[in-house]
């Protein structure tokens, strides 16, 4: 029986990596498709740090990111957030579409659809990626999207699942494509019982 | 020479002028300026959900609920030597257009009352605000003038 994160072993943390890694596989393979590159994934990285340290992990208290959330629910409980730094918001969308006729600088209306539905596609497909591998019934939420600093982004989340303890966990994968600029990451957040619920189906005592 | 203390979450920090307390980026999280414009003592508390009952039994961080962290910064101050305490408060806003999300709801405004309910029990009048709506500030409070200067992208800067 676990009560806090902190309490995970070492055997736990690996085989919530490769869940990860099983997750952010599938949601590559999606972003590749829309894409139409290749798109790779960085060794995940499973963090259980203090809140402060969680902001800095994920970019810095004050730097400007875009944020999409998707909650899932039912027998698993949790967020994925996608992550990416503003000017790398609008690589990706460059990808995708055209240039405003206006020249418009920034993210426009269309382009932040474009992020929330890439947001929508990727979280989706590491979700099911768990559901399937455990057997779990899991809903998701629509996405929702926020453009701000990382740290009021990331209260969120931070919020959420830091009500217990001084600790969160995270899931962190980042993606990335040979021939665009494209850092960005997707992060799931889940609570304790989820957790201890995923490794029980897996066959892992907790 | 001023110098500038950093809270983090669930944290807080005291001091007195000409010293600059900063805490970055709150987002839902509700930033609790308290001054005493006398002595020039000050602290800020950056509390991150609203009652320290939604705590399990093992919680030790009493800096993370609006009520047991204004309790004790206010005990800390009047140790100072603070006398009569004024509140600035800020942040409280809600992140993401999520209409229903589950036992959390609007955390922000829930922490927005439960700070003014816990400064009203202590008898600390608000006399300035920048709360809600749906981004995030950094707060800088100099405690040489008693101003919570308010930073969100975008928008420009308030001194209040």
């Amino acid at each position: 029986m676990i009560n806090n994160y902190e309490e995970l072993s070492d055997m736990h943390i690996d085989v919530l990596r490769e869940i990860g890694n099983i997750g952010a596989g599938n949601a590559a393979t999606s972003l590749g498709m829309i894409l139409d590159a290749e798109v790779g994934i960085q060794l995940p990285k499973v963090q259980i740090t203090d809140f402060d340290s969680a902001v800095e992990a994920l970019g810095g208290a004050e730097a400007m990111t875009v944020g999409v959330l998707l909650n899932f629910s039912g027998e698993a409980n949790g967020m994925i957030m996608f992550l990416l730094k503003i000017e790398d918001a609008e690589n990706i969308t460059s990808i995708l579409v055209e240039e405003d006729a206006s020249g418009e600088k920034g993210l426009s209306d269309i382009k932040l659809s474009a992020i929330k539905e890439i947001g929508n596609i990727l979280g989706s497909a590491y979700v099911n990626s768990i559901a399937l591998l455990t057997g779990l019934r899991i809903d998701i939420s629509v996405p929702y999207i926020a453009i701000d600093m990382a740290g009021a982004i990331l209260s969120v989340p931070i919020i959420e699942f830091g009500a217990v303890g001084d600790k969160v966990m995270f899931i962190e994968e980042g993606f990335f494509t040979a021939e665009k600029q494209l850092d960005s990451d997707v992060v799931m957040f889940a609570e304790v019982d989820t957790l201890q619920r995923i490794m029980g189906r897996l066959g892992l005592e907790v | 020479m001023s110098g500038l203390i950093k809270v983090g979450i669930s944290d807080y920090a005291k001091s007195r002028a000409p010293d600059i307390i900063v805490t970055y980026a709150l987002g839902s999280c509700v930033g609790i300026c308290l001054y005493d414009n006398v002595r020039k003592i000050g602290g800020l508390s950056h509390i991150m959900l609203p009652e320290s009952s939604m705590a399990s039994r093992t919680e030790t961080n009493r800096m993370k609920f609006a009520d047991t962290a204004l309790d004790d910064i206010t005990r800390e101050l009047m140790g100072m030597g603070a006398g009569r305490l004024t509140a600035k408060i800020a942040g409280g806003a809600q992140m993401f257009a999520v209409s229903a999300m589950g036992a959390m709801g609007d955390i922000g405004g829930r922490n927005v009352r439960a700070v003014k309910a816990a400064l009203a029990r202590l008898k600390i009048p608000i006399i300035a605000e920048d709360t809600g709506r749906d981004y995030g500030r950094t707060v800088y409070f100099d405690l040489s003038t008693g101003i919570m200067k308010v930073q969100s992208i975008g928008k420009s800067t308030q001194e209040l």
